[in-house]
């Protein structure tokens, strides 16, 4: 994964030296609230319901086992012991000390880590594939793309404060792992029919209030303006995006408004004047980014040990759960990447505890050379992991509690913090999403039912994703009571969908029954092989709608 | 009109320097008080006179022939009405990287000690700092960071750039 080099270890270390001394001023009454927020969120702090909160950034969710150690470390020492990654591939702290932060900034940038951008009104970190540079459809892989993005858009002078928060998403393979119609700007990189990598990029996607699906911008970019592209999209953004009111800030408010016509008119025009210019990539600069990513050090896996692994699988039917849910498969034979589950009853979607942290980073480094992978999903992966070496890590990861044969299952729920953390939600969203997860724990079921995202978000941010989960769940607030609406038919990945609203919202204790009725018109009607979405798709929200409120 | 206006500090190209303009946010009629930064369009009306300068609000949308009328102007200030407004750096940057803007650029309004080190690179050269900044504390920001990713108007090179020219 990318390492730092002095220029970017002396960028991080004067950014803790600075904000040292902004928060020196603040505590001393030299900066004002006001004047400090900008300040602290583009380092990560945030002030929520019960303290302040901090966002740690993972660029394109790659983290090292000796990172993990030192986050392990951090929440023991500054935290209550335990963190939460979330749905940006970034991870959380819920309860450190306002004046710690800084201490915390500096142990973390010992290990090349730091929260810069991961909040506030400027460009965030760049999230992608989990599976890059390993998956079997992938074209190119997207991470030496985005670690130039990152550089590109860290301590942008000229996009510090912008409109709105604005997060680009990368993915280089053919199926979207990456979600990128619904960021800010989505980039897909892929090759034309002469073999040349072009990127296709999108524009005004979002969640949020008004949730909007991408438009593409330029399907046919050539990678060497990847940068000078990016910047002509933001300049656009910075200049005409509103200002006068934050719920109309973001780009797609604006690519709304102009149409994507005008959009990608005047981001041409002003790229016609930044094309060729000095951020123009050159093959030696891609070349220099790639090496950071080299093939990991694998050795040959025998045909007998595939074969034996193959044969583990026809006999032991709990290891073949693991395998068919949590096992991915890998451009290099005898290798897979496995899936930590983080979605365990007892505890909130995402959260790990620091002893948990470290037996993970030990997992890594036995299993799969020191480094894993952040979800969106909020789950973990270890990306190179041989496949006569499954079987002990699987033993390893049911005594760790992270075995759950459940991902990509209705049990594997995308969930935002809601009313027990967040002082902007209407409903709490955790009990729901376990409430859930014991109505419909019988594996069998889930299995049967199939690939499903159950996407749920305490109020209408959508920070849990609810408008693109297959089944959305969304709390509003009606007379200071808690209800939950229900949406269907949203989707992230390829040709991503926004849900449709069922109908009028639920009690809280009726939405796991509400969730059964729904599964249950989906297995009544579905053809052989369909999806969820498949059927959904095809039969429309009506059979759905009769059963629920009939 | 400039008596009563509190006293502002200027840096100007790095250094705390004695501002000898004045600032007029009013739109009617010419201050009396020489040199003077006006607004745009009461500059437009006066362009030849040489102890007027314009200021520009930051939704300025700067066409060329904006940009070309602006090279006759001794300054240009470009007004922060809140220091979360941004667009004051792309017009900056515009100024100097498109349209060769080789006079002062001066950042007035809501300009505060945190900003002033991206405010560099983006070309403003003299800064009117909001008048209860501390000077010490801003020519310490000025410094915040020796490297930087990006090229601006200070810095004309990458860091990718940079990286394989010394590695070779
Ligand atoms: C508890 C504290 C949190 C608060 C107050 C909060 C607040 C918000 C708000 C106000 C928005 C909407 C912003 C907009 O549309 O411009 C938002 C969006 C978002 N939040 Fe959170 N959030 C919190 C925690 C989280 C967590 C823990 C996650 C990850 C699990 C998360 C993931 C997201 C995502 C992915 C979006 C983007 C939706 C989009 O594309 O517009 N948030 N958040
Ligand atoms: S969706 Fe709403 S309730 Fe959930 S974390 Fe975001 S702001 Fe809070």
């Amino acid at each position: 994964m990318y390492r730092y080099d002095t220029y970017d270890q002396t960028l991080v270390d004067e950014r803790v030296a600075q904000f040292r001394d902004q928060m020196d001023r603040y505590l001393a009454g030299r900066l004002s609230e006001e004047e400090f927020r900008p300040l602290r969120l583009q380092n990560g702090l945030y002030i929520q319901r019960h303290a302040p909160m901090l966002r740690i950034a993972i660029p394109y969710g790659m983290l090292s086992s000796k990172q993990l150690r030192t986050l392990a470390d951090v929440t023991r020492r500054y935290d209550r012991g335990y963190g939460h990654f979330t749905t940006r591939q970034n991870l959380q702290l819920n309860w450190p000390k306002l004046e710690d932060v800084p201490e915390i900034l500096a142990e973390l940038a010992k290990v090349q880590m730091h929260a810069i951008q991961t909040s506030g009104n400027c460009i965030r970190n760049t999230t992608s594939d989990q599976f890059a540079g390993i998956a079997k459809d992938e074209v190119e892989d997207p991470r030496p793309w985005c670690e130039l993005i990152r550089q590109w858009s860290t301590l942008h002078p000229e996009f510090a404060y912008l409109p709105r928060k604005f997060k680009i998403a990368v993915t280089g393979a053919d199926h979207d792992r990456a979600a990128i119609q619904v960021h800010d700007i989505g980039v897909r990189l892929w090759h034309n029919d002469k073999g040349e990598l072009r990127a296709r990029v999108l524009a005004g996607g979002g969640l949020g209030r008004t949730p909007m699906i991408g438009d593409v911008v330029r399907e046919d970019l050539p990678w060497q303006h990847l940068l000078t592209y990016l910047e002509a999209c933001v300049r656009v953004y910075n200049q005409f995006g509103r200002r006068d009111n934050k719920f109309k800030a973001r780009i797609k408010i604006l690519v709304k408004a102009l149409g994507i016509e005008e959009y990608r008119r005047r981001v041409e025009e002003e790229w016609s004047h930044l094309k060729d210019g000095p951020q123009t990539l050159t093959q030696a600069a891609v070349e220099a980014a790639k090496a950071h990513f080299p093939e990991p050090n694998r050795r040959e896996v025998s045909e007998a040990a595939i074969a034996a692994y193959e044969q583990l699988r026809q006999n032991d039917r709990a290891f073949a759960r693991f395998v068919t849910n949590n096992v991915t498969d890998h451009v290099v034979p005898g290798y897979k990447a496995v899936t930590l589950s983080l979605k365990r009853r007892e505890h909130a979607p995402g959260d790990v505890t620091a002893d948990q942290m470290d037996a993970i980073a030990d997992l890594a480094d036995v299993f799969s050379f020191g480094e894993m992978r952040v979800t969106h999903e909020q789950n973990l992966v270890l990306s190179d992991v041989p496949v006569d070496e499954i079987q002990a890590l699987w033993d390893k990861l049911q005594e760790l509690g992270m075995a759950n044969p459940t991902v990509g299952t209705l049990s594997d729920i995308i969930c935002c913090p809601g009313g027990d953390y967040c002082s902007l939600a209407n409903a709490v969203s955790i009990p729901i999403a376990q409430a859930i997860q014991e109505r419909f724990e019988d594996l069998d079921f889930l299995y049967d039912l199939g690939p499903l995202d159950l996407n749920i978000s305490g109020c209408m941010n959508a920070c849990g994703h609810h408008h693109v989960g297959n089944i959305g769940i969304l709390g509003v607030d009606k007379k200071g009571e808690e209800y939950y609406q229900v949406s269907l038919g949203g989707n992230s990945r390829d040709d991503a969908s926004l849900g449709k609203i069922l109908g009028p919202s639920f009690y809280r204790e009726d939405v796991p029954t509400v969730i059964d009725k729904v599964l249950q018109v989906y297995v009544e009607q579905r053809h052989d092989d369909e999806h969820f979405l498949d059927t959904y798709r095809r039969i429309g929200i009506k059979p759905f709608k009769e059963r629920v409120y009939a | 009109m400039h008596n009563g206006q509190p006293e502002t500090t200027l840096i100007k190209l790095g250094q705390p320097e004695k501002d000898t303009w004045s600032l007029c946010r009013d739109e009617d009629g010419l201050p009396e008080v020489r040199p003077a930064i006006v607004p745009l369009s009461v500059w437009q009306q006066h362009i030849d006179e040489t102890d007027l300068a314009p200021w520009l609000p930051s939704d300025t949308e700067l066409s060329p022939a904006l940009a070309e009328e602006l090279t006759k102007a001794p300054l240009v200030a470009i007004d922060f009405p809140a220091f979360t407004d941004g667009r004051g750096y792309t017009l900056a940057r515009l100024l100097r990287e498109r349209y060769g803007f080789t006079s002062e650029i001066r950042a007035i309004g809501d300009v505060l000690v945190d900003q002033l080190f991206y405010m560099t690179r983006c070309g403003f050269d003299a800064l009117a700092l909001r008048e209860d900044q501390h000077l010490d504390d801003a020519l310490r920001a000025l410094g915040a960071f020796s490297v930087s990713y990006q090229p601006g108007v200070d810095i004309k090179e990458a860091m990718f750039e940079r990286r394989l020219r010394e590695a070779t």
